[in-house]
């Protein structure tokens, strides 16, 4: 899929050229593409000066960037020690049988994907999960499917 | 807004917002923290903010959207200045009636004030819960009262007062002079006195220095680096501004973690607006001293916690820690003399400069001064963000100000500083909480995390759990942490599954010694603590799983059965519909039966189980 490479130019304009804008630059190519596509990733490289190889090697290295193409909506669930305690281990689970797909997978629609993050910081509410950026805390099994149906649903009136 | 240009202009401002203000006013303040706003505080928010205008108000009462207030168990949270009103779990649909009754009427709501779980009192006031009551709050003292979009409501705290203090009255030296005497070590877990690495930073050559906010909080089950900058930035900016004219560094950057979205933005605003009235950039306050501050997201690595591999991060290449020495103080970011110190360290700076170091010391131990925030979460009734003077004991913290565990369960230990720490068990809860105590207990101060564990929790999964963590996150520089923590996680791997063997104990210290040896970052060399402190404490859970099969706790898959007890099953089904192996039958209204040969041990019957009907053996 050909991707508007005029977003890549502007996100390096506002970080510089300089090596040290290189890890900001790609987050904002992440929230734009959901992912590190190949070709914005080749485009950086020209523009930056930096050879390709090490730009792969930092997008390989740090957890954030997915350098495969993730879905419409992002479901991460906590699996901190304060939410693992609480039962982060059950929910990820359930989450992962409502949606069909296993930790760090895209459903096959490229509807979702389901992340297990390390700590959101949100602990007292334990156990947490994100979607999208909005925080569902203290969740619990038998609220997972409501609060994923209305992702689902979303579409449902976005294609009509 | 214009720049100002002098500590007088400061004070002239500081002067034209307090007397703009209306003293009469109430003051609704809801937390806007993430906690709060997880349990939808915005919504509360906004529905404040029609009430306000439909009951036609607005000459009474002003809506604060804060940070966080700490008491995050029971968010989101509301606040009614000036008489402190506490409510708690307040929704939308209550917000007409606090109006209408609170601010317009001065009636308490009875049924939104919070309970306390032992004495069943209703309690009207935020300083008189015992949560609260019990904390020396002096870093969070603000948190629920300033709007942290809002440079002028710190500014009227008294806000960059002791930036003007410092570069005005007192010289550099001066500066880090009263912070070493203060004895403030850094919060950020090891406890290396604050002033020493300014010192050795200040006395290196090179043609610029940089200073550097830690925000990557990575240790799971801590937030407090978070709450303190959603809450109150510029008392972060402040401290660093007054460290880098200590040190003379002329460029600051702050590493967060991009995992903090609310953080991150609350940051970047305050520092635009510091920017804007003259309290950063060039020349500040019409001073000599000038001084920038850029922000570089974290992406996900915990390693980069680690200074080496932070700074590394900030030039724009993987976080791979490196050999220290050199120490950042000599060479850090692109080879320049670098301090580097953690959220809360920087926050400490104004507070010590305005008060003194004496005032600073007069908080906490011999060795350990001041206060210390802690979040207290897990298995522990008031989970939230606490302040505390360094030396009270864990029991106060967690029984005092934690109100112990929930569901009549029994405590049985916590876990202290992160994938560092280790478990201190229920029988040294008189130990004081400081950096020393702590660490001869086996464990670590670390960032501030206090995992409260109950009988419900397996030790020997505890451990497991944080070694996979650190297999995880090892950036696989050094053989001994990245082969060796993953042997550890193995063996602990095979126990928890029931295949556990004589001599496992042994094998796990042996290599725990050897990782802690053969790595050269933190990380590493600390990854074997929550293995050996649980082996040192817990031995005998170790010992069931290995010997007996067992898990006491009734946590590990492989090691236990479910059972539905029939005296207390009311046949409500809801097990039979969540279980995903459709192993559960039973007509409706009677107890209900699992197949053993089709239970997988997921666990969701007990989890959605209402009426406590599923015994685990």
């Amino acid at each position: 899929m050909a991707i508007d490479i005029s977003n890549v130019d502007t996100i390096i304009a506002r970080h510089g050229i300089e090596q040290k804008g290189l890890i900001n630059a790609l987050l904002e190519i992440q929230d734009v593409f959901h992912y590190l596509p190949a070709e914005a990733l080749k485009h950086v490289s020209e523009k930056m000066n930096i050879p390709l190889v090490q730009i792969y090697q930092i997008a390989a290295f740090y957890k954030v960037f997915s350098l495969e193409p993730r879905g419409e909506h992002l479901v991460s669930v906590c699996l901190g020690t304060a939410c693992h305690v609480r039962g982060g281990g059950l929910l990820i689970d359930q989450v992962g049988r409502v949606l069909d797909i296993g930790p760090g997978e895209t459903s096959a629609d490229m509807k979702f994907t389901l992340e297990a993050e390390n700590c959101l910081g949100c602990c007292a509410l334990g156990p947490v999960m994100v979607v999208d950026g909005k925080y569902y805390g203290n969740m619990a099994i038998s609220k997972v499917e409501r609060v994923l149906n209305k992702y689902m649903e979303q579409e449902v009136v976005a294609n009509d | 807004m214009t720049k100002l240009l002098s500590a007088a202009e400061l004070e002239k401002w500081r002067n034209q917002i307090l007397a703009g203000r209306d003293a009469s006013k109430a003051y609704i303040m809801v937390c806007a923290g993430t906690g709060c706003r997880a349990m939808e505080s915005a919504q509360v928010a906004s529905a404040f903010e029609e009430a306000i205008k439909d009951q036609g108000i607005a000459n009474k009462v002003e809506l604060k959207k804060t940070g966080c207030h700490g008491f995050c168990e029971q968010g989101p949270l509301v606040v009614i200045h000036p008489d402190k009103v506490l409510y708690t779990g307040v929704k939308p649909k209550d917000v007409s009636e606090i109006v209408s009754e609170t601010i317009v009427n001065g009636k308490i709501v009875d049924r939104l004030l919070f309970t306390d779980p032992i004495t069943s009192q209703k309690i009207i006031n935020e300083y008189d819960v015992p949560f609260y009551k019990k904390q020396t709050r002096v870093l969070l003292k603000d948190n629920g009262q300033i709007d942290p979009q809002k440079i002028e409501d710190y500014v009227t705290i008294g806000g960059y007062k002791a930036l003007g203090k410092a570069l005005f009255e007192m010289m550099p030296e001066q500066v880090i002079a009263e912070v070493k005497h203060a004895n403030l070590r850094g919060r950020g877990g090891a406890g290396f006195p604050a002033a020493v690495k300014w010192d050795l930073c200040r006395n290196s050559q090179g043609n610029s220095k940089y200073v550097i906010c830690n925000a990557d909080e990575g240790d799971p089950g801590a937030y407090q680096d978070r709450g303190m900058i959603e809450a109150n930035p510029h008392s972060i900016l402040e401290g660093m501004t007054i460290g880098a004219y200590a040190i003379g560094a002329s460029q600051g950057y702050i590493y967060i973690r991009n995992e903090y979205p609310l953080a991150v933005e609350t940051i970047r605003l305050a520092i635009q607006q510091a920017r804007e009235s003259g309290l950063l950039g060039e020349k500040i306050l019409g001073s000599d001293f000038s001084f920038n501050i850029d922000i570089q997201l974290g992406a996900g690595a915990f390693v980069c916690g680690e200074e080496t591999a932070l700074m590394a991060s900030i030039e724009g290449r993987i976080g791979e820690p490196t050999t220290r020495p050199p120490y950042p103080s000599d060479s850090g970011l692109w080879g320049m003399p670098t301090n580097i110190n953690n959220v809360k360290t920087w926050a400490w700076v104004s507070h010590i400069i305005n008060n003194g170091a004496d005032w600073f010391s007069q908080i906490g131990t011999e060795k350990s001064k001041g206060t210390t925030i802690f979040s207290v979460v897990g298995k522990v009734n008031n989970t939230g963000l606490v302040e505390v003077p360094m030396g009270i004991t864990l029991r106060d913290l967690i029984e005092g100000i934690g109100g112990g565990v929930p569901d009549g369960k029994k405590l049985k230990a916590v876990q202290t500083g992160g994938p560092s720490g280790g478990c201190i068990p229920e029988s040294l809860f008189h130990l004081p909480v400081d950096y020393d105590s702590l660490r001869e207990a086996g464990s670590i101060m670390g960032s501030g995390g206090m995992i409260v564990l109950d009988e419900s929790s397996c030790m020997v999964d505890v451990a497991r759990y944080f070694l996979d963590f650190c297999k995880f996150e090892s950036c696989g520089k050094c053989t001994a942490c990245r082969e060796g923590v993953k042997r550890m996680y193995e063996i602990l791997d095979y126990i928890t599954r029931g295949y556990g063997q004589e001599g496992d104990i042994e094998q796990l210290e042996e290599l725990a010694d050897a990782v802690k040896a053969g790595s050269l970052c933190g990380l590493g060399q600390t990854a074997p603590n929550p293995v050996l402190t649980t082996i040192r404490y817990f031995r005998d859970e170790y010992e069931a799983h290995i010997k007996e099969k067992r898990c006491p706790a009734g946590v590990c898959k492989e090691l236990i059965t479910f059972e539905i007890n029939a005296d207390n099953c009311t046949g409500c089904m809801l097990c039979a519909k969540y279980c995903p192996e459709k192993a559960i039958t039973g007509e409706k209204g009677s107890p209900h039966v699992i197949d053993k040969n089709k239970c997988v041990r997921c666990g969701v019957c007990a989890d959605v189980c209402k009426f406590d009907a599923v015994d685990v053996r």
